[in-house]
């Protein structure tokens, strides 16, 4: 994002906060699995695959936007 | 906003609506905490004044986009209009439709331009240079004053909904909250508050966008959302935008079209999202001017989608909760909930431990990036369009970037003095945001004819912003305080007129006033000679053009885009 001040791109904070909510809500999904929360259409385990849709979107992010890749 | 604090007020003491769990501190702590880390790893690139003030000018198109559209996303605001798509249907979305969309568009081919090649580090700061210090001064204090009293007021506000929501001290929520803000924009200054907006774009989205998809499962599309929406509210039309809005007694807002065209399109959010600087100040941050011109149109197609997580997330709630909300009232008994509770209510509806504190954690880190734009916004104008010019004309950068850093911390301050004296006098809080309502539709006037009519001279500018502002605040109190039955049919063009089309209307006249009263000043002032107006008027600038770019790459190409799309939903949603 900057050439100026070669500061790392936004895009890989972002990243990394997808990355790290997506471990927790998928780990959270998992471990509730056999006893779902009493929310409605929790058998659909929405915790499991959305956390997991986050991993992959905060993964992608930090690895292309990593530091030290001046290209954003 | 002013009906969903009193009401949280209200409410605040009785119930909570949701429990956290473990992992859900988990993600509120770990928000706070990466946020505070991205504050300190930024204080070393605000150096100079550009930097603290204008994150350097070296933001991209899609930074400066999301930023711009974020900035406006606050949480109070997603609160309240997925509370108002509950009560008055999708009619609710021609605020983020019509009511921005041409706007933005319009900001980003017409308007940016001037503000960025005029190096204006403010929206105020053009007004110097395209009319001189009255009309600008004029602007700089009222945009200072109202900023910071805005930013107490929300920042009291979503303490209650803090309370309300999740049981929390009111004093915890707004001292760690707003300590946390004033940390990292004092540390990195625009830089921070832009990448913490950005953070919570995607946490938005992705916090929020689990409820409209696991409604449309329960429902069964958007066929069985209608069916089991008239079902629960039999007679009622709450799926057609432009249907009900032939006269002001056919739909619960009392809007006529006109209201939303003229008021609301034409003027209120051209005023908005072209003369607010909190919203400008991201854009002037865009690295060219091709950037500068793209990012709001980048904007207004992310802008486009947000009814997709407010909007529908209210009109699914019809169709699906149990129970009835009701209006906002004091005192609601157990068990019953309000319009403004939609939100939460769908969110504990669908999301379990994990999925819920990510919500809870959009609704957080929106209101933290709206009071950092706030203070960013008011250490900027401060600086730059009241210290400089009329305190200390000549210190060196590094002094101006102190006094920034200060600002945001002494601005944080008034904030919270604001937020407790809102406690305790809580009709100040309706003064307040009528307050700042009153200054945005003139200015647009202002601006506009500034920048598209080299003849508008220097008192012709001032007088006529005075007057559009002078006209705002008297039709306010006559229709607000004075005699209502009266005035409302006068101004408002029927006795139907509820609250927001008496706004979109005070908008229009306002706006009205502003440009007689400019246009009749300047044909008896003189104007300033051309070369005082090289590139501040249309007529003496030569902008950039773009025979050069490829197609894809021109901001028209995509602001027209935008356009087309626009009336594309107005038609599936007639």
């Amino acid at each position: 994002m900057s050439e100026k001040h070669h500061i790392i791109p936004v895009w890989f904070f972002v990243g990394l906060l997808l990355l790290i909510y997506g471990v927790l809500i998928f780990v959270s999904g998992l471990t509730e699995w056999a006893h779902p929360p009493g929310t409605v259409l929790a058998e659909l385990h929405a915790p499991v695959w959305w956390g997991g849709l986050l991993i992959v979107l905060g993964g992608v992010y930090c690895f292309v936007f990593r530091p030290g890749k001046t290209s954003c | 906003m002013s009906q969903i604090f009193a009401m949280f007020l209200a409410e605040g003491i009785t119930h909570k609506i949701v429990q956290l769990s473990a992992v859900d501190l988990a993600i509120i702590v770990i928000y706070f905490g990466l946020v505070l880390a991205i504050g300190f790893y930024l204080k070393k690139f605000a150096k100079t004044g550009e930097d603290f003030f204008l994150a350097g000018r070296e933001m991209t198109a899609w930074v400066a986009g999301l930023a711009f559209v974020s900035a406006n996303l606050g949480s109070l605001e997603l609160l309240g209009w997925a509370g108002s798509a509950y009560q008055y249907g999708i009619m609710a979305a021609h605020w983020y439709w019509i009511g921005a969309i041409p706007a933005m568009v319009f900001l980003g081919l017409v308007m940016m331009p001037f503000y960025y090649i005029s190096k204006t580090h403010s929206v105020p700061g053009y007004l110097k240079l395209r009319y001189g210090s009255e009309a600008a001064g004029l602007s700089a204090i009222t945009f200072a004053v109202m900023t910071i009293l805005m930013s107490g007021v929300n920042m009291y506000a979503m303490a209650v909904v803090m309370k309300v929501v999740l049981g929390w001290d009111i004093n915890f929520s707004i001292w760690v909250s707003s300590l946390t803000v004033g940390v990292y924009v004092a540390a990195g200054g625009l830089f921070s508050a832009i990448f913490n907006e950005v953070l919570q774009f995607f946490l938005i989205w992705f916090g929020a966008l689990l409820i409209p998809i696991l409604g449309m499962i329960e429902t069964g599309g958007w066929s069985g959302m209608v069916a089991r929406i008239q079902a629960n509210f039999p007679g009622q039309d709450f799926t057609h935008m432009w249907r009900p809005m032939g006269s002001f007694a056919d739909n619960p807002m009392g809007i006529h079209w006109t209201g939303i065209v003229f008021g609301l399109g034409a003027v209120q959010s051209m005023g908005y999202w072209t003369t607010d600087f909190l919203v400008v100040q991201r854009v002037l941050s865009a690295k060219d001017i091709r950037s500068a011109k793209l990012a709001p149109i980048i904007g207004s197609f992310f802008k486009m989608a947000v009814p997709l997580i407010v909007i529908l997330p209210g009109v699914l709630a019809l169709a699906v909760l149990p129970m009835h909300l009701v209006p906002n009232a004091p005192n609601l008994p157990p068990g019953e909930h309000s319009y403004n509770e939609v939100l939460p209510l769908m969110l504990a509806r669908y999301c379990g431990p994990g999925l819920l504190g990510l919500g809870i954690t959009a609704l957080v880190a929106g209101f933290m990036a709206g009071m950092a734009g706030n203070v960013s916004a008011f250490a900027t104008v401060w600086t730059y369009d009241i210290y400089r010019p009329y305190l200390n004309k000549r210190a060196p950068d590094k002094h101006y970037v102190s006094m920034g850093r200060w600002c945001t911390l002494i601005g944080l301050f008034i904030s919270i003095g604001t937020a407790y004296l809102v406690m305790g006098f809580a009709s100040i809080m309706d003064y307040v945001q009528a307050l700042f309502g009153f200054f945005i539709a003139p200015l647009f006037g202002t601006v506009l004819l500034g920048m598209l009519w080299k003849r508008v001279t220097r008192w012709a500018g001032f007088l006529g912003l005075l007057a559009g502002t002078l006209s705002s605040i008297t039709m306010f109190l006559l229709m607000q305080k004075v005699d209502p039955h009266r005035w409302v049919p006068v101004f408002a063009l029927s006795p139907h007129a509820k609250g927001l089309a008496q706004d979109m209307y005070q908008s229009l006249w306002s706006c009205v006033t502003c440009v007689v009263v400019t246009v009749l000043v300047t044909l008896f002032t003189k104007p300033k000679p051309d070369e005082e107006l090289r590139g501040l008027v249309y007529s003496l600038t030569e902008v950039a053009h773009e025979e050069h770019t490829s197609f894809w790459h021109r901001p028209a190409v995509w602001g027209i885009a935008a356009l087309v799309l626009l009336v594309i939903l107005q038609i599936i949603f007639w």
